[in-house]
């Protein structure tokens, strides 16, 4: 169990690793208005905490919500609100926003105190502050990471995972955070190793990224040990996409498959990205708040890529601009990675929690090409880590057979796109099987309230 | 210029291999048996090979244009289809029966099926067999060096029957294809190598291959014929079928166990026909037969979904 194993599937897309991998992180300083959009995580959105004219401080807290899967959004800067209203956001579509026009001073006011030793915290604190300071999963799933460290009770989580396997290509926020601040990481996970003390403490980098690994193993030297009197592991893992999708790290750190339909915690586990933990260590130790986060602005249209270190609603456009601007004419603007990113419409938009990257490819490497018949040559079922078979989902989407394709594990999908990467028919299966999930989604919700009604109309009988 | 922004769908970038590239693979693979071909059966080979394919791509771009679907011809698929059938027939065949060969696969296996991907057997084989049936003594005249005479499984038949005589060719001759037979089955080492290049460059996996040639060396030798497994293997378009008809994408089931089902049901339908059936070869009708039964394989056969046991496992809490 302590090899690295590896998963079934998977592709090997270029790495295009080499443009941003040795680009020190750099400052920037934001010039125009920041956009706040209310939901920058999986969850409830938040409600704005202040008014059009309010003075706000930098960390404070701007919005929040009463619901326990949420996270509050914190302003990266001091100023005045502006306007509070609707704004284009990455997705492409309009959510509403607070918007803060920057005073330039930069005026502390968090909320969050500072702590010396993090051993003199109640648990029950850790998290608390974990949650004020508006950490999510900082990897590009948003999820709220004071959620995750609450799992429901009888749980027993025994590896705490940390995601530092970026899989993605071009993508190097990640790696330059490893390579430039190894501490706050490990105590980062130290702090979550406390909070589940029988849990050991695995750090997962994809073989690709030798300094880092060299660096977070030279950090971790000598070390005190955590609860669980285990050293913590740092992991080299395959290269190989998409590695660092959870369910594909899980199983290579611990053998565990998690069964459709269950959680990480379900086979005792928790994973973490280490932009998270560096976070949590920032609040907790620091009492700084998410304020701000790195991302790796490349792509072949880019003239002078780099890694940024940007206040959040920030706006893509300075990102672009601090990179020396467009060399040529991008045919497509992304948000994260090749693989999985977004693509956006406008520059015009906010950067957020989950930005990881902005990616700007010309059409040459972003191609669209044109679909035909599938030839049956079982590239993507060779390709799909979940054990699918692509093809004939995508044959069930298509004729919208949502009882097909449920039955043949498509809402098993993890949407990585390895399937259409691979195939020589250019077929668009992930974005098919999207359409699937969808309408298995629809049909299940309509059965639902079919049901009820029926309940409904039992009942006054 | 956000007008201009492409909004799609992620992934955003895509593998090198397309089909018209995968094909292309194909037709190189093909290249040194047709070269052997040609050396030992005579230039005519390469007269009966062009009208194949010519024949070939010409029937699918006149049947899409008429059906007004688009034309897909630059696939290459077509091209592949209409090399494999020259391979499968001897090299002195009337052009006009290739022609209609060429048509028959064309349209009735391929086109009426739905085109590419979706047909159910191999077309260039169905066009062999059909052309078989129609014209069996064009399709069974042998010549080597301008003399006719019987293919080594047809001399192994009579060997292995009360009336043998003849002595069988030699098992250097059937590896360099110094023997009678079609344009393209000839040479073993010819079509191995081939099988090489489609293997290194990821376009077959071994599994179809090596299963069904060595089911076939297996079987051969279980029922006791008299050539012995090497000259089973080597001959009677073996290695041709197994090597680039058995692997065709569309016909052959699409995962790893499914495949050596597959083979291994081809292997063994081989070596019946040969010992106990009334034909000398074996390897079209197998690999026709089991093509037909390809999707109820592949349904037995799908993988494991990730996370999902046939018994729930528990992870214990410690
Ligand atoms: S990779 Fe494309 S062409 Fe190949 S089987 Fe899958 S869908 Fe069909
Ligand atoms: S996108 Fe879905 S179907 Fe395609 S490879 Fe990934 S998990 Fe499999």
């Amino acid at each position: 169990m302590f090899q690295s194993l590896t998963f079934r599937g998977g592709v090997h897309p270029p790495g295009s690793k080499e443009i941003t991998a040795n680009k020190e992180i750099e400052a920037l300083h934001p010039r125009g208005d920041l956009v706040y959009p209310m939901s920058q995580h999986i969850g409830a959105p938040c409600v704005s905490l202040v008014k059009k004219g309010d003075k706000v401080l930098s960390g404070q807290k701007i919005a929040d919500s009463e619901a326990f899967v949420s996270a509050p959004v914190l302003s990266s800067v001091s100023g005045t609100v502006k306007d509070i209203g609707m704004r284009m956001t990455i997705p492409g579509s309009f959510e509403p926003c607070v918007i803060v026009e920057n005073d330039g001073l930069f005026k502390c006011g968090s909320a969050l105190s500072p702590h010396e030793d993090f051993h003199l915290l109640e648990p029950k604190e850790c998290v608390k502050i974990i949650r004020e300071a508006g950490i999510v999963g900082m990897g590009g799933a948003t999820f709220p990471t004071h959620v995750k460290l609450s799992p429901p009770p009888g749980k027993n989580i025994r590896w705490v995972i940390v995601n530092g396997v970026e899989c993605e290509p071009f993508l190097n926020c990640d790696n330059r955070l490893m390579l430039e601040r190894p501490e706050p990481i490990l105590g980062g996970l130290e702090i979550c190793l406390r909070l589940f003390p029988e849990a050991e403490g695995v750090i997962a980098i994809e073989a690709n990224k030798p300094e880092a690994i060299e660096r977070m193993q030279k950090e971790n030297f000598g070390r005190e040990l955590p609860p669980s009197g285990k050293s913590i592991r740092i992991m080299p893992h395959e290269v190989k996409y998409p590695q660092g999708a959870e369910k594909m790290l899980i199983y290579t750190v611990t053998g565990r498959e998690i069964p459709p339909g269950t959680l990480p915690a379900d086979v005792g586990c928790l994973v973490l990205n280490v932009q998270t933990l560096f976070h949590i260590w920032m609040a907790v130790i620091e009492g700084i708040p998410v304020m701000e986060r790195i991302v790796s602005v490349t792509g072949d249209a880019v003239a002078k890529p780099g890694n940024f270190l940007v206040p959040l609603g920030i706006s893509v456009r300075e990102l672009i601009d601090a990179a020396g601007g467009f060399t040529e004419e991008p045919a497509k603007l992304l948000s994260g990675g090749p693989m999985m990113g977004l693509s956006m419409r406008s520059l015009d938009v906010p950067v957020t929690k989950g930005t990881s990257g902005i990616l700007a490819l010309t059409a040459r490497s972003a191609p669209q090409l044109e679909e035909s018949n599938c030839i049956r040559c079982a590239r993507c079922v060779d390709a799909c880590p979940m054990g699918l078979v692509p093809s004939s989902l995508d044959r069930a989407a298509r004729l919208r057979d949502y009882v097909e394709f449920e039955a043949m594990g498509g809402m098993n999908c993890i949407e990585c796109g390895s399937c259409t990467y691979r195939c020589p028919a250019r077929r668009y299966l992930t974005q098919t099987c999207r359409n699937g999930k969808a309408g298995v989604t629809v049909a299940r919700k309509r059965a639902e309230e079919v049901k009820k009604t029926a309940e409904r109309t039992g009942e006054t009988k | 210029m956000s007008r201009l922004l492409v909004v799609a769908s992620s992934p955003h970038i895509r593998s090198e291999m397309d089909t018209a590239r995968i094909m292309s693979w194909v037709l190189i693979a093909l290249a040194p048996a047709g070269l052997a071909g040609v050396f030992f059966l005579g230039a005519r080979s390469i007269l009966v090979a062009a009208v194949c394919v010519i024949s070939c791509v010409v029937v699918e771009a006149v049947w899409q244009k008429l059906s007004k679907q688009k034309i897909t011809v630059s696939d290459l698929s077509a091209a592949v289809t209409g090399l494999l059938l020259a391979y499968n027939v001897p090299p002195t065949i009337p052009l006009w029966m290739v022609v209609c060969g060429s048509a028959f696969a064309m349209i009735i296996v391929k086109h009426f099926f739905g085109g590419l991907g979706q047909n159910i057997v191999n077309p260039a084989l169905a066009g062999r067999v059909m052309m078989l049936i129609c014209w069996p003594v064009a399709m069974t005249t042998w010549t080597l060096h301008g003399v006719s005479g019987p293919t080594p499984l047809a001399l192994l038949k009579g060997v292995d029957g009360i009336s043998g005589a003849t002595a069988l060719p030699s098992l250097m001759d059937v590896l360099i294809g110094n023997t009678g037979g079609c344009i393209g089955e000839i040479s073993a080492l010819a079509l191995l190598l081939g099988g090489g290049v489609l293997f290194f460059k990821g376009i077959i996996s071994w599994r179809i291959p090596v299963t069904y040639i060595a089911t076939v060396a297996a079987m051969s030798a279980v029922f006791g014929r008299s050539g012995g497994p090497l000259f089973e293997i080597m001959t009677g378009g073996l290695m041709l079928g197994a090597i680039f008809m058995a692997t065709d994408y569309t016909t052959s089931p699409m995962t790893p166990k499914g495949q050596f089902i597959f083979a291994f049901g081809c292997g063994l339908l081989t070596a019946l026909i040969r010992t106990f059936g009334g034909y000398p070869e074996g390897v079209s009708y197998s690999i026709l037969i089991m093509n037909t039964i390809v999707p109820i394989i592949d349904r037995m056969t799908a993988p494991r979904i990730f996370g999902e046991f046939r018994e729930a496992k528990k992870y214990g809490s410690k």
